[in-house]
């Protein structure tokens, strides 16, 4: 291998495969807040709610669990969406798009595994938090919104930012169904030059770099909303 | 239909039972209280004084049995009924349950402006009159972890009296203390006694509670086996339970010298 031609090539393909930066962060982005917006009521309703709502929530996590994001993709992609987008209504919004369903693929398993995290965080908070906020005639919703939730969120940060690290990887696999992200770039780029080794490194150094961003944000944050002195020692 | 007079009793307490693990907790237990009385359950631990004091606001359901508050019966399976009674009975807990994300006014004033609805303004100025109270105003920006037990219990007086409660209930409030925190405590529970606050209170500091109660309930194995005056009780040679009791842990503790006065 001749280092020189790689790393002209490589430095050639940089900026067409920084395009794919934004596409990564699109579905990360989307795919995180749709784990969220999802992953705190399935923890909540995991944890508080009655034995048969417990179950199907169980049953969701196992699913998203269980089937590799790969496949979902393939049934989501072709399958699910295609049929739906072609339904009377849902045409034209853009349903059969390879980034929705992947955002969508993305997002729902985030929300299995996010769920999780959610949730041993609740479960490790005292039981007197929630006895002191029911002593003074709050009902269960005031206090899980407002004395809960706000402090499991705050121990989830460190489990967060794993998930966010294991997910932007796992966004690589989106190029599969034809969504221009980075790695999708990487191996169109990779055809045209012949130099698979040296993009593969370009590709690898950007999920890197957007992986020691994105931690990095994340445990900026944590200090920023800590509560002062206070440390849970052994918990999460 | 029972009308509300004086004589009614502010909470009631009718034939509570409550079975855990196979092992009844509260045995049919009857209790009263009136306005401004206070009554300080003693007993062994196990005995079914923290069960009782849950129960009486339905943190722990009771299995069966009945609880009035001024004359009316509480149906705790209606969870706006439930809320309702709550706010108006106090609660202090052993191990003070703050709310551990916030300040010490945060902690006050949360539940004024979730549950009483008031504005942030209202609900800051009757924080800070409640944390004077209790002499913390000086603490309002400290959050959980840098106070004190004594501290937090405070803050978890204050709280609690921020609601105007009826009645307070207060579960071995000091016993988490270090013995030098202890007095900061009482002297709070003290000066709420002597405002006229209604308060059923369980605890091992015998000769404090000797000095302010009206009734003490000596319970055992989930019943209620004594009660009566600190004086009727507690007086030389009564020979009861509950002055059996007391010896020995004031023996235990080395609190005063065994004699109580009333």
């Amino acid at each position: 291998m001749d280092f020189n031609v790689a790393f002209t090539a490589a430095h050639e393909a940089l900026p067409y495969m920084l395009g794919g930066v934004v596409w990564t962060a699109g579905l990360i982005v989307g795919a995180m807040l749709l784990g969220l917006a999802l992953g705190v009521p399935l923890a909540v309703l995991q944890v508080y709610g009655p034995r048969s709502v417990r179950r199907m929530v169980a049953t969701y996590v196992w699913l998203f669990r269980g089937i590799p994001i790969l496949v979902q993709l393939y049934i989501f992609y072709f399958g699910l969406l295609a049929w739906l987008s072609g339904l009377p209504g849902l045409t034209g919004i853009g349903l059969d798009s390879p980034f929705v369903a992947a955002v969508m693929v993305l997002g729902l398993t985030s929300s299995a595994y996010q769920s999780q995290i959610f949730r041993g965080a609740i479960q490790s908070l005292p039981a007197g938090q929630l006895k002191a906020g029911r002593a003074l005639g709050m009902t269960d919703g005031q206090v899980i919104r407002t004395v809960v939730l706000p402090q499991a969120l705050r121990l989830s940060i460190p489990a967060w930012s794993n998930e966010y690290s294991i997910l932007l990887k796992d966004s690589a696999l989106a190029f599969t169904i034809g969504v221009v992200e980075i790695m999708g770039r990487m191996r169109a780029i990779a055809s045209t030059t012949h130099e698979p080794v040296s993009m593969s490194f370009v590709a690898g150094i950007i999920f890197f770099v957007l992986t020691w961003v994105g931690v990095k944000g994340l445990s900026i944050l944590e200090n920023k909303v800590r509560i002062a002195g206070y440390t849970r020692q052994g918990a999460v | 239909m029972s009308q509300h007079s004086e004589n009614t009793p502010i909470l009631e307490a009718r034939n509570l039972i409550k079975v855990l693990g196979g092992n009844r907790v509260l045995d049919s237990v009857n209790l009263d209280i009136g306005r401004g009385r206070v009554k300080v359950l003693i007993g062994p631990s196990g005995a079914g004084k923290s069960t009782l004091l849950q129960c009486l606001n339905f943190l722990t359901p009771p299995d069966s049995g009945h609880i009035l508050l001024e004359g009316r019966e509480v149906n705790a399976g209606s969870k706006k009924e439930l809320c309702s009674f709550r706010q108006q009975v106090g609660m202090i807990f052993q191990d003070f349950n703050l709310f551990d994300h916030l300040s010490a006014l945060e902690n006050v004033r949360v539940a004024l402006m979730k549950v009483r609805g008031m504005s942030k303004l209202d609900a800051t100025e009757r924080a800070v009159a409640e944390l004077k109270r209790v002499g913390l105003v000086d603490r309002a920006a400290h959050y959980p972890a840098n106070l004190s037990g004594g501290q937090k219990q405070r803050v978890a007086i204050a709280r609690a009296l921020a609601m105007d409660p009826k009645v307070m209930l207060l579960d071995e409030p000091t016993s988490a203390l270090d013995p030098e925190l202890i007095g900061e405590v009482l002297t709070v529970i003290r000066a709420l006694a002597q405002g006229g606050m209604t308060m059923i209170m369980a605890t091992h500091q015998i000769s404090f509670s000797a000095s302010l109660a009206d009734e003490f309930i000596f319970m055992e194995k989930g019943r209620i086996v004594e009660h009566g005056s600190p004086a009727e009780l507690l007086g030389k040679g009564v020979g009861s339970r509950t002055q059996a009791f007391c010896a020995k842990i004031s023996e235990l503790t080395g609190e005063a010298d065994g004699e109580f006065r009333s």
